[in-house]
């Protein structure tokens, strides 16, 4: 898509002009990012009409500059709605109908209606390619059954993004469709997932007999995993990285509970200890490092390896900090203070370093499978970036309904 | 602080990869290694007469290129690729900091010109016989003798500490550690190659007993200032240690995709693919480690900065360089045993290059040190 040329300074006049329309320290969220939306400042490249102007994302940035210079709210996308901005949006600019276009968007960038991904399933996890939730055309309709999991934010959502097979008489990845599911339709129910920390970030989605009608389906019938892929590899872009600042993040957390407790520890598992701490220390840096040689990269326009690395070093760093922080507590690793109470989790919790680590320990059980495991990320370094040859598959030209699978 | 390697960076990591596969392909490695010299006076000459290789961090009012740290740790890390068997950690770096960190002017006037002409082959024997790289170690003594001095004591794991024409001990005088410089055929000294894990490397074991020796640092305690340029040394070596553990993925990545095993090529099995992955992990971590203390011994003016960087960098690329030459053999299966393939070269280059200025615990231990651990 060619972008409209327009100054920065243009652009910053056009965000006060926003400013002075609505104040965000005056009205409510829904209000103050209408308002926005509908002055193209919510997402620049976007169409005019659809919360944009047509511009460089780029230059989102100025805008958001703007904002934060001159009032003192200011909503984060990540916090007001992270899947449907992030992920729904486009989706629906990219294979949507105007009317979708017209109902659809404006509420996903207030935050009046939280969208979610209905994606992975108990049967397909590394291998989503091979769900086996169902949809059967019964006239206009398509009827759904099946079950997803891990999905975030369902229990609040107005709409998922779900894929499911249409067809199971082709090959896996030529026999899905996506649609635009109604969270509040007959035969879909939420259930919270309870996780190894007793809280449920996620949840399950049993489908019952669900009805969507033809017209809510993106793309073409069986075009699924081609409008869903895209998706997925925003998810594994977001993921890696690397804390901002040296000796941030998790390994901060280490240090400083290191100092406060290296008293507890003495002569030789003392020396050990605090090399370790170091070998992490060094690590983390390097993770830091290597992620501002990838921006640097591919700022100079050749994006290498050096960009492919992090959402495996980092999940498998960041489980190792977490175990060591345990280490370094001692015996005081026995206790877990907040105890196992089932629930959902507050949105913005605050824990001091010793129940955060303890936390962390649990929850970072999870790097290393969300959004990719480390196996599969593995199997990507080798084969995309140093040109291994794939393993052979033994569903690859087979009809799905062929292949064997489990529960 | 950004990594930005310039045009010219990449200009001069071609022209000296270039020169380095002609000069310096596995059957002259091989064949150097098998000499006593260990390596080819003509390909050092060539080096400085073509590509000014021995010049870069001698400044230009010494006929030198006037480069610093990012610009020697390219030359490194090429060289690192191909295990040139040369003088040049001991001559252009090793020797050539030491000067610039401690030498008098005229020591300076006298002896860098020769080394960026090539004409020069220094060293600085600087671990004492039972000792390790940590400067409060040395204990070979220099004791006056009017205007001279006098040296006193063993050295060992001296870099081409057998063909130095230009040798400089550092020993401790009464006010403080110093560097001095000694005549190869002085009476008292002895010289002798050691038999070492790593043929690419040679080193020497040295001798003093009252031999007669000029101070060659500008007075008073050199101790920091040396450290800094050992320090600076590690800083390259990480750089080749870099260079040497890209290559040996690479080799592995290759062998994966041809060997045939089981109907299939080996890479194509995630035994094989996830620990070429993990290699490739480790690869780009050191890249970042090396290039990162490159730059800051280069930009920053913050010793201690500069310091921790370089702890991190030799600490970090030794250990990689390690890992990846040890699966490197793993992968390539009996063939990685055989002498006749590489990998132990590679392989024995990275346990020698670990322990050379410090091993990763010592590195570790200081920086562990400076985080205030």
């Amino acid at each position: 898509m060619a972008h409209i040329e327009m100054s920065e300074q243009e652009l910053r006049e056009r965000t006060r002009a926003l400013l002075e329309a609505s104040n965000p320290d005056r009205v409510d969220q829904y209000t103050f990012r209408g308002v926005q939306y509908d002055h193209g400042l919510a997402w620049v490249h976007f169409p005019e009409g659809y919360g944009g102007l047509g511009l460089n994302p780029k230059m989102q940035a100025v805008v958001n500059d703007e904002l934060r210079k001159n009032a003192k709210t200011f909503y984060e996308d990540l916090n007001i709605n992270p899947i449907g901005i992030g992920m729904g949006a486009p989706v629906v600019l990219t294979h949507g109908t105007d009317e979708m276009k017209k109902t659809l968007l404006r509420r996903i960038f207030t935050g009046e209606d939280i969208w979610c991904q209905l994606f992975s399933e108990p049967g397909a996890g590394s291998d989503v390619a091979g769900l086996s939730s169902r949809a059967v055309r019964d006239g206009d309709d398509w009827v759904v059954n099946g079950q997803k999991v891990w999905t975030t934010l369902a229990h609040i959502s107005r709409w998922g993004m779900l894929v499911t097979r249409t067809n199971p008489d082709v090959p896996k990845h030529l026999g899905m469709s996506y649609f635009l599911l109604d969270m509040k339709a007959p035969g879909v129910e939420v259930l919270p997932l309870y996780q190894i920390t007793g809280e449920a970030e996620f949840n399950e989605v049993f489908l019952n007999d669900v009805r969507i009608p033809h017209e809510r389906m993106l793309g073409d019938e069986g075009d699924g995993w081609k409008v869903a892929i895209t998706t997925l590899m925003n998810e594994r872009t977001a993921l890696g990285g690397g804390s901002g600042r040296r000796g941030g993040g998790p390994v901060g957390v280490l240090q400083a509970l290191w100092k406060q407790n290296a008293e507890r520890h003495s002569g030789a598992s003392r020396a050990v200890l605090r090399d370790k701490i170091t070998q992490l220390a060094i690590k983390s840096e390097l993770l830091r490092l290597t992620s501002h040689r990838a921006r640097a990269a591919s700022k100079a326009g050749n994006p290498g390896p050096e960009g492919s690395v992090g959402k495996l070093a980092q999940a498998e760093l960041y489980k190792k900090v977490w175990e060591c922080s345990l280490d370094v507590l001692g015996a005081d690793a026995l206790v877990y203070e907040p105890g196992y109470e089932l629930r959902r989790p507050e949105a913005e919790e605050r824990r001091d370093h010793l129940l955060y680590a303890k936390y962390q320990f649990l929850r970072s059980r999870a790097n290393s499978i969300e959004g990719g495991t480390s196996e599969i990320m593995r199997n990507i370094l080798g084969e995309r970036v140093l040109g291994l040859p794939g393993e052979p598959r033994v569903d690859k030209d087979v009809a799905w309904k062929d292949v064997p699978r489990g529960g | 602080m950004e990594f930005a390697f310039t045009e010219e960076h990449e200009e001069l990591r071609q022209t000296v990869r270039r020169f380095l596969e002609g000069k310096s392909d596995e059957q002259a490695v091989r064949a150097l290694m098998a000499t006593e010299r260990g390596y080819s006076e003509e390909v050092w000459r060539q080096m400085a007469e073509q590509m000014a290789l021995q010049a870069m961090i001698v400044p230009e009012q010494y006929g030198g290129a006037g480069f610093g740290p990012v610009e020697l740790s390219i030359v490194l890390e090429e060289m690192g690729r191909t295990l040139l068997c040369a003088p040049y950690l001991s001559t252009a770096v090793l020797a050539v900091n030491a000067l610039l960190a401690v030498g008098s002017e005229s020591a300076q006037a006298d002896i860098l010109p020769g080394i960026a002409a090539g004409e020069t082959v220094a060293t600085v024997a600087f671990v004492d016989a039972g000792g390790g790289w940590e400067i409060d170690d040395v204990q070979t003594r220099a004791t006056a003798d009017g205007a001279a001095w006098r040296l006193t004591g063993r050295k060992a794991y001296v870099l081409d500490g057998h063909v130095a024409d230009v040798l400089l001990v550092v020993a401790r005088a009464a006010d403080g550690v110093g560097l001095f410089r000694v005549e190869p055929n002085a009476s008292g000294l002895r010289r002798d190659l050691t038999p070492t894990l790593d043929l690419t490397r040679k080193l020497a074991s040295i001798e003093l007993d009252g031999v007669a020796a000029t101070r060659v640092d500008a007075g008073g305690d050199g101790a920091a200032a040396l450290r800094k340029a050992v320090a600076l040394t590690a800083v390259a070596l990480a750089a080749e240690q870099v260079g040497g553990a890209q290559k040996c993925l690479e080799l592995s990545t290759e062998y994966a995709k041809t060997r045939l095993q089981f109907g299939r090529p080996i890479g194509s099995f995630q035994a094989i693919k996830h620990r070429c992955a993990d290699m490739l992990v480790a690869v780009e971590f050191a890249k970042s480690a090396a290039y990162h203390a490159a730059f800051r011994a280069a930009e920053s003016d913050d010793e201690a900065e500069i310091l921790a960087a370089a702890h991190l960098a030799k600490s970090f690329c030794s250990d990689a360089y390690f890992d990846v030459t040890n699966e490197t053999i793993q992968v390539h299966g009996g063939m990685g045993f055989t002498w006749e393939h590489p990998a132990h070269l590679y392989f024995k280059r990275a346990k020698s290059s670990a322990v050379l200025f410090g091993d990763p615990l010592e590195h570790r231990e200081k920086l562990a040190e400076h985080l205030g651990l």
